[in-house]
């Protein structure tokens, strides 16, 4: 699971996937709307390792 | 448009900026604690914040007031380029949640107070404390100062002329920073971010609605671009896309090695807020790109700009009516507050911890650190005042710059302890120092440029100095590490990690 968290890096780091304008979504170049959605995408990988692992035993 | 004083905005801006006074010295009451007594209480806010404040602090002194000011200006100069803040904001949260949980616990355990508390309860090394304390001094001072060229953009907007409003409000900062500590900023930050979402919300709406929608706005600055020509452009050309990336990740992992985002991370209540907060503050990033955009808007608005740092304030002069302007600019200026504070308590924490009792009063009592703490709190404010007054601009940019490759090679001394006691001080120390000064010197020479190039193959590869030093800074780290322990194979400094 922990392996999720490298993700993120690996979908913005590499540059090449998304250095384009189309498709556009909602007049935003495909640049531009890629990097936004991957603001929700990362929270929600964050989200499932975090269901994933056990809780501390202190608070 | 700045020949006049505004005085429906300025009315605005300064019931605003009284709010917040209030607020910063009544702080001081919330979650009561005895303030001077300890600096737990006046460094860290009594080590109590829970996910909401943590979200809010965290969220108000990572996004600064420059950032707002200074992302949408380097989008409206170069365009796709100045982008990589989105990336970066991003990144940077697997890394917290992955590692800032370790080093709460760490610090929890020890009662560290500092990021060189954590490294000298580590390895027990009075110079690679030294080294990571003054690195946290140095690399904020100009951060501090930023915040002022940001406040002083809004206030100039406004028409007020002159140093005096920028003193008075610096002034009153530092004093309810001096009695109420953390707790000035943690308070104030609800204020602060509530209203930067309510302008950008507004701002992201209504300025694409004035002007016809987002096409339209993508396509005024695309125009604008292949006027100019040159490195600029609605997407990145080939040689600015390893600069693009190395400067999202190098900025990523320099992010938390801050003296005031650390601060936010050790004023935490449990591991657990941590973790939360890394999932919960993407939802800056999201303003932050939109914040961006605004440089594409001014575009679609045809605001000419002396300089792309007027570009925001120009911006929300010319398309909004005049009070909610003037509440636009308190935000910025109110959003300047808080990271200058924690910075400020942040830098004050280090000085006090690393350096006067580590060298001048061993012996002091918690009340005595709190004092010294307050003390240099106020220092520092006025050593960023008198930076912004007395020198160019330019100088807080350029440190500002060399400050972020500077905290970076601190990351092998404060984070790979959390994980491994391989490496040893001396390595990690030699490390530090060859980073930073190879960092420096190339930044230097390529006139304080953060991209340094590599040749490899007939080809040559541009990318982030500061991300070419950490590298470095490993590779000597580790070499050293074995030829020490060729030397000298007992640790005179092993303990046991908690």
């Amino acid at each position: 699971m922990w392996m999720l968290l490298l993700v993120p890096f690996i979908g913005l780091l590499w540059v090449p996937f998304y250095n384009f304008t189309e498709p556009s979504l909602f007049g935003f170049p495909f640049f531009y709307w890629y990097q936004l959605a991957w603001v929700p995408i990362s929270s929600l990988l964050i989200w499932l390792v975090y269901r994933s692992r056990t809780p501390d035993e202190a608070p | 448009m700045a020949n006049q004083i505004e005085w429906v905005a300025l009315s605005v801006f300064v019931f605003f900026f009284a709010l917040v006074t209030v607020m910063g010295f009544f702080a001081a009451r919330w979650k009561s604690g005895p303030i001077s007594a300890h600096l737990d209480q006046w460094g860290l806010g009594g080590r109590q914040f829970g996910i909401w404040v943590t979200w809010f602090l965290v969220g108000g002194d990572f996004y600064t007031a420059y950032t707002v000011i200074a992302v949408p200006a380097l989008v409206y100069a170069v365009g796709a380029y100045g982008f990589f803040a989105l990336p970066y904001t991003i990144i940077v949260y697997p890394f917290v949640f992955a590692v800032m949980p370790l080093l709460w616990k760490q610090a929890h355990a020890n009662g560290h107070v500092t990021a060189a508390d954590v490294v000298h309860g580590t390895y027990h090394s009075r110079g690679l404390e030294l080294a990571v304390a003054i690195t946290g001094m140095v690399a904020t001072m100009p951060y501090i100062a930023l915040q002022l060229i940001g406040m002083s953009v809004t206030i100039k907007t406004m028409g007020l002329k002159g140093d005096l409003p920028i003193i008075a409000a610096f002034i009153i900062l530092a004093l309810y920073t001096y009695s109420s500590g953390l707790r000035a900023p943690a308070l104030i930050a609800f204020v602060k971010d509530i209203m930067i979402y309510i302008v950008v919300l507004v701002a992201v709406v209504v300025v694409p609605a004035k002007l016809g929608g987002y096409g339209v706005v993508f396509a005024a600055a695309n125009d604008a671009f292949a006027a100019k020509g040159g490195l600029t452009g609605l997407t990145l050309k080939p040689s600015q896309m390893l600069p693009y990336a190395s400067l999202a990740l190098g900025s990523a992992l320099a992010a938390f090695m801050y003296p005031h985002t650390l601060t936010g991370i050790f004023a935490s209540k449990s591991a657990d807020t941590i973790r939360k907060n890394a999932i919960l503050l993407p939802a800056y990033t999201l303003l932050l790109g939109l914040i961006a955009l605004l440089g594409y808007m001014a575009y679609a608005a045809k605001i000419a700009v002396a300089t792309p740092n007027d570009v925001v304030p120009a911006l929300f002069q010319a398309l909004f009516p005049s009070w909610f302007a003037g509440f636009a600019f308190s935000a910025i200026a109110i959003g300047a507050l808080v990271p200058a504070a924690v910075m400020s308590i942040g830098a004050a924490n280090l000085f006090t911890r690393n350096v006067w009792k580590s060298y001048v009063n061993p012996a002091i009592s918690h009340a005595g650190e709190a004092a010294v703490a307050k003390i240099t709190s106020l220092v520092v404010k006025l050593g960023a005042l008198a930076f912004i007054l007395f020198l160019p601009t330019q100088y807080a940019l350029d440190l500002q710059l060399l400050g972020g490759l500077w905290i970076l090679q601190t990351f092998p001394a404060l984070v790979f302890g959390l994980f491994t006691r391989w490496f040893r001080a001396e390595g990690l120390l030699l490390g530090w120092a060859v980073g930073i000064i190879w960092g420096s010197w190339t930044a230097w020479g390529n006139g304080l440029k953060p991209l340094a190039s590599i040749d490899l193959g007939g080809a040559s590869y541009m990318f982030y100095v500061g991300l070419g030093a950490l590298i470095l800074n490993v590779v000597v780290a580790a070499v050293v590490t074995v030829i020490v322990g060729l030397i000298s194979p007992n640790r005179t400094s092993v303990t046991a990690r908690s």
